[in-house]
């Protein structure tokens, strides 16, 4: 059973075709890199797959469910988690909170008005795991606004992973970032592949972490799908070349 | 961090043992009780209406559809139905929750300024039902012809109704009994996704929170206790009228929470305090009393964005 179909999947803006008939199958455990030029639709095509947009024609299938209708929450409840272009936190609260509120959501408390003393310390030791996999112990109390860009990135990474998804979905996880940041939440993305088995979707511009990562990459060009394969094939491609590559050769 | 929760208890205590004492300082200070009361009841107003707007980041020009609902609630129950306050203040406290839990669906969709003034058209529904409706609501004279009846409490009679102590107290353990509801829940992984809503809403709804309807319960919850809070007003003036419901009664609100700090659980309480005490000190000495009012709430929110408590506890902090 894949995990994730999408099956040509459009998104129109008015007369604009974002996403052009697109289709994707992710299996279980595979680290999937979306790569493609700026206006190629990527971060549209997220969008439908975390049901940010609704797509105007074409299937999302997420372990054979039909999901294309479900709200983000209810996909969040399914399995689906994500991180966005532009950091998505909560800057004025401290990072424990910030990690402490989806775990409290993964673990079905959102609505609880008390918690048990045993289950505050499930909590709490969840939170802790969290935050040394993220390698934030230190900086737990801080505010996270106050953090520098790689570490509310990594906080932001986190926050998803809190949620105990089966497919994780990273849009630019290294976008805006110096080298030394885009190697610590390269190798944090690579941990959480490798030894959580975590099914990733990512888009990247930066080239080294993607064929760092990705077991299978797509590339992306006007809406369309231009390719897909090994990271050797995609290398090899001439079309994704002169589209692509070959631009940011030029 | 220890240090920082023993200031926060120590003003808990302080702030209880002042509320707790008002009737015996206040008039020593040239005030009276029943400004006691007033300031109690609009502050538990004040800080219900909070509860949405500084915890959950939901701004609400609407609050007086609410309050107005609660303080006719008890008047016309103990007017037609009943002479009983207890039942009175669980009619009226019903009614609000109950109008605001039928048309909560219809706005939780809104944000910001179409949010603000969706509930002031609600409002306003309300406010005109009051004012032209004269046979039932006494239209624009208001609704006269009762008064509080004493509390039965099994073993004990207490008149609240010419005992001003009496009644005080009264308030005040509702006021106690909200408040506690109200922190409790702020402190509870619900209100957690109250306050992730109010940081980010955009990031809560892909943390797997149904964004509208924790909206849908803030707004209720914070509605119910603005229903108590306008039985109680009714109550204490044994009167309503349909300014309860008028929209400017709902800026009143606003003013307090800002005033205050809407950041801090005490901030709408110190608004109303401050806004019921210069209404009442400048209402003797001026007809414009509302002019010094609004020039104080441009004052503070120039230069005390954080409202008067967020100003003072920056001082503490430094």
């Amino acid at each position: 059973m894949s995990l994730l179909r999408v099956e040509s999947v459009s998104k129109h803006f008015g007369s604009l075709v974002a996403v052009d008939n697109v289709s994707m199958t992710v299996e279980p455990g595979e680290l999937r890199a979306v790569i493609g030029p700026n206006g190629a639709g990527k971060t549209t095509f997220f969008n439908l797959i975390s049901g940010f947009l609704t797509q105007s024609s074409g299937k999302i299938l997420f372990e054979d469910e039909d999901i294309s209708g479900f709200l983000p929450a209810r996909r969040v409840w399914r399995g689906i988690a994500r991180t966005f272009q532009i950091t998505e936190v909560f800057p004025e609260l401290s990072v424990r909170e910030n990690l402490r509120i989806p775990v409290e959501v993964a673990a079905g408390y959102r609505l609880s008005p008390w918690l048990s003393r045993d289950a505050d310390g499930e909590i709490r030791a969840r939170v802790t795991d969290l935050l040394d996999m993220g390698g934030l112990l230190e900086k737990a109390d801080r505010l996270v606004g106050e953090l520098s860009h790689g570490d509310q990135r990594a906080t932001e990474i986190m926050m998803a992973l809190a949620l105990k998804p089966r497919l994780l979905l990273l849009d630019e996880p290294t976008a805006g970032m110096g080298d030394q940041e885009t190697y610590d939440i390269t190798q944090l993305i690579r941990k959480l592949h490798r030894d959580q088995k975590l099914t990733i979707v990512l888009i990247e511009h930066d080239m080294r972490v993607v064929f760092h990562l990705a077991d299978r990459i797509m590339v992306l060009a006007e809406g369309k799908m231009l390719a897909e394969g090994t990271p050797q094939e995609i290398a090899a491609n001439e079309a994704v070349q002169a589209a692509y590559l070959g631009k940011v050769a030029a | 961090m220890n240090s920082f929760d023993f200031n926060k208890q120590a003003a808990n205590v302080l702030v209880w043992l002042l509320l707790l004492a008002a009737p015996y300082w206040l008039p020593a200070i040239g005030g009276y009780v029943e400004l006691g009361t007033r300031v109690v009841v609009l502050g538990l107003a004040a800080m219900a209406l909070n509860f949405l707007l500084g915890y959950t980041g939901v701004l609400s020009f609407g609050h007086a559809a609410y309050f107005g609902l609660g303080a006719y609630g008890v008047g016309m129950m103990i007017r037609y139905v009943v002479p009983s306050t207890g039942l009175g203040i669980l009619v009226g406290t019903l009614v609000g929750t109950v109008a605001a839990a039928i048309i909560g669906p219809l706005i939780i969709r809104l944000r910001g300024v179409y949010f603000a003034m969706v509930t002031i058209a609600f409002g306003q529904v309300f406010y005109f039902i009051a004012f032209r409706w004269n046979s039932v609501t006494g239209g624009d004279d208001g609704l006269i012809g009762w008064t509080r009846q004493p509390l039965h409490l099994g073993f004990v009679t207490v008149d609240i109704l010419h005992n001003p102590n009496a009644f005080y107290y009264l308030v005040l353990v509702l006021f106690a009994v909200a408040l506690g509801v109200m922190a409790w829940l702020l402190h509870s992984p619900f209100g957690r996704t109250l306050i992730a809503i109010r940081e980010n809403e955009r990031r809560a709804r892909f943390l797997g929170i149904p964004v509208d309807w924790h909206i849908w319960m803030s707004w209720v919850i914070s509605c119910g206790f603005v229903s108590l809070a306008g039985t109680l007003y009714a109550l204490l003036n044994n009167f309503v009228d349909p300014r309860a419901l008028y929209w400017t009664q709902s800026g009143d609100f606003v003013i307090m929470a800002v005033l205050g700090g809407m950041r801090s659980f005490w901030g709408p309480l110190i608004g109303a305090a401050i806004y019921v005490v210069l209404q009442d000190y400048l209402s003797s000495q001026t007809e414009n009393w509302m002019s010094f009012i609004g020039l104080f709430f441009v004052l503070v929110v120039l230069f005390f964005p954080r409202g008067v408590l967020g100003f003072i506890r920056r001082r503490a902090a430094s």
